[in-house]
């Protein structure tokens, strides 16, 4: 096997890899906020539940929590599975990180000076205007760097998805090595996260940038 | 008369911070509130500013009624859309000035009059702009806040104030989170904005300058008025034990 057919073989793993990726952030960042805002409620009981969901997620392997997503459904409820890998697997993604998400939006909601919103309000910004002008932009500033954390976790958390025997890039790279006897599928793999992640601190670098004009 | 505050009681759990105070300010009058820490001052800012609810009593701007209360003895607050007119009354400056940092000076100034005034840009920038030569910071319109200096900070934040035109300023203790040789800056604007007759309401430490500018001295302790009058009445010849105690620490 030559290095251009390996590669062309990694390539549809690749492009898996890159969709687990994407549809990871589009859903888990907005349910994030969504689950920040259960955990600030102020009823005490979805406070408390919104916690417990945080723990569980934070509390145990994702590879464990992908089985679950993936099997539960038919151990519980005796339903057909079928087709409904790759959802699981966005689903367990997603569920997994926005509980991180939502800790760390969180930080960023508290870490804001009570003034910021007293001001706002003698002012007269109705609440709307105070967080999405107010509130948002300075939280944004200081969660980036634990986001970019973040999301270089995911880059290479996306090879767990191999639990659930979906061929995404690191899955194929193992067969193809196990194949052809050859270690260059898992450094082709290796470059690949690499690069990937390499991107991802690029582009967070130049939003962080954007923010620097004050501290 | 601009603000009526009447029998105003407000307690956090069980600690009556205020226990029936009532305030009147007239246009273009001048009131400081003295006092030791911790004697309901900044409460009383808070509540006359709608930061914090009253728990009996009544608030009026401008003969509009805010607050009300009952027979219940329970203070009532006018409608959401109401509130938010008599909010255009009053400003408030803050001890920390609390300027949003992610704003320029400029646009610290102009974005309320902008969205939530909805007045027109270029007049809203012009005014701006004067009330910046007026807090002599013209040159740093397009600065950060974080690049300034605390006093520069505070003017900022009562051109922020004087931007949306209030009938009456309310100051916390404009000048208590600055370094003395600060201090005089920040006076000076207040003391200027008296001498054109703009209605204040400013709590204080600083006495030699409550002396000077204002017209009506308070003095509270424990949640009470404990004396109010003429400035030269009240430094000069107090009339309660509290007060000239009080005083007493503050001369040197
Ligand atoms: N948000 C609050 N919750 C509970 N107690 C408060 C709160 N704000 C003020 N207090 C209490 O009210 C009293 C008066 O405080 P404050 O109005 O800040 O006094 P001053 O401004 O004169 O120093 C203090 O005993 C303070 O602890
Ligand atoms: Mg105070």
């Amino acid at each position: 096997m030559t290095l251009s057919t390996m590669l062309a073989s990694m390539g549809e793993g690749m492009l898996r890899t890159c969709a687990i990726f994407f549809l990871t952030l589009i859903f888990s960042m907005p349910l994030g906020m969504i689950v920040m805002f259960l955990r600030r409620s102020r009823f005490r009981i979805v406070r408390e539940i919104t916690k417990i969901y945080i723990a569980i997620m934070r509390g145990t392997p994702l590879m464990l929590q992908l089985l679950a997503w993936y099997f539960g459904p038919y151990y519980l409820f005796g339903m057909s599975i079928r087709g409904y890998r790759f959802p699981a697997i966005i689903i367990g993604f997603a569920m997994n990180y926005a509980a991180y998400f939502a800790e760390i939006y969180r930080g960023g909601i508290e870490a804001i000076p009570q003034g910021q919103y007293e001001a706002a309000e003698v002012l007269g910004y109705n609440s709307v205007q105070t967080f999405f002008k107010i509130i948002l932009p300075q939280v944004i500033k200081t969660i980036l760097p634990s986001v970019t954390n973040e999301v270089i976790t995911l880059v290479k958390d996306t090879s767990l998805a191999f639990t659930l025997a979906y061929n995404e890039m690191f899955s194929l790279a193992k067969q193809i090595a196990a194949s052809q006897t050859s270690f260059m599928p898992f450094v082709i793999a290796g470059i690949f996260y690499f690069i990937a992640n390499y991107v991802v601190a690029f582009v967070m670098e130049r939003i962080e940038k954007h923010y620097d004009y004050y501290k | 008369m601009i603000l009526q505050m009447n029998g105003i009681k407000k307690s956090f759990g069980s600690n009556e911070v205020l226990k029936d105070i009532s305030l009147q300010v007239d246009s273009g009058e001048v009131v400081s509130i003295i006092g030791p820490s911790g004697s309901g001052k900044s409460t009383l800012l808070r509540c006359a500013t709608f930061l914090e609810t009253i728990d009996s009593g009544e608030i009026i701007y401008m003969d509009k009624q805010a607050v009300t209360t009952g027979t219940n003895g329970q203070a009532v607050y006018v409608g959401k859309n109401e509130l938010a007119q008599v909010k255009r009354y009053f400003g408030l400056v803050f001890q920390q000035f609390n300027l949003f940092p992610h704003y320029s000076v400029l646009k610290n100034i102009m974005d309320a009059p902008i969205h939530v005034q909805k007045r027109l840009k270029e007049e809203v920038h012009q005014e701006a702009m004067e009330l910046l030569r007026k807090m002599d910071l013209e040159a740093r319109a397009d600065a950060y806040p974080c690049q300034l200096s605390g006093g520069q900070q505070q003017r900022v934040a009562i051109a922020r104030a004087l931007a949306l035109k209030p009938e009456i300023l309310f100051f916390d203790e404009p000048t208590s989170a600055l370094d003395p040789e600060l201090t005089g800056e920040v006076l000076k604007v207040i003391r200027q904005l008296a001498e054109e007759k703009m209605t204040m309401v400013v709590v204080t430490h600083e006495m030699p300058f409550a002396r000077a500018v204002s017209n009506r001295v308070i003095f509270m302790d424990k949640g009470f008025i404990v004396e109010q009058g003429d400035p030269e009445e009240v430094f000069g010849n107090p009339q309660q034990e509290r007060t000239k105690q009080f005083l007493k620490n503050y001369q040197r």
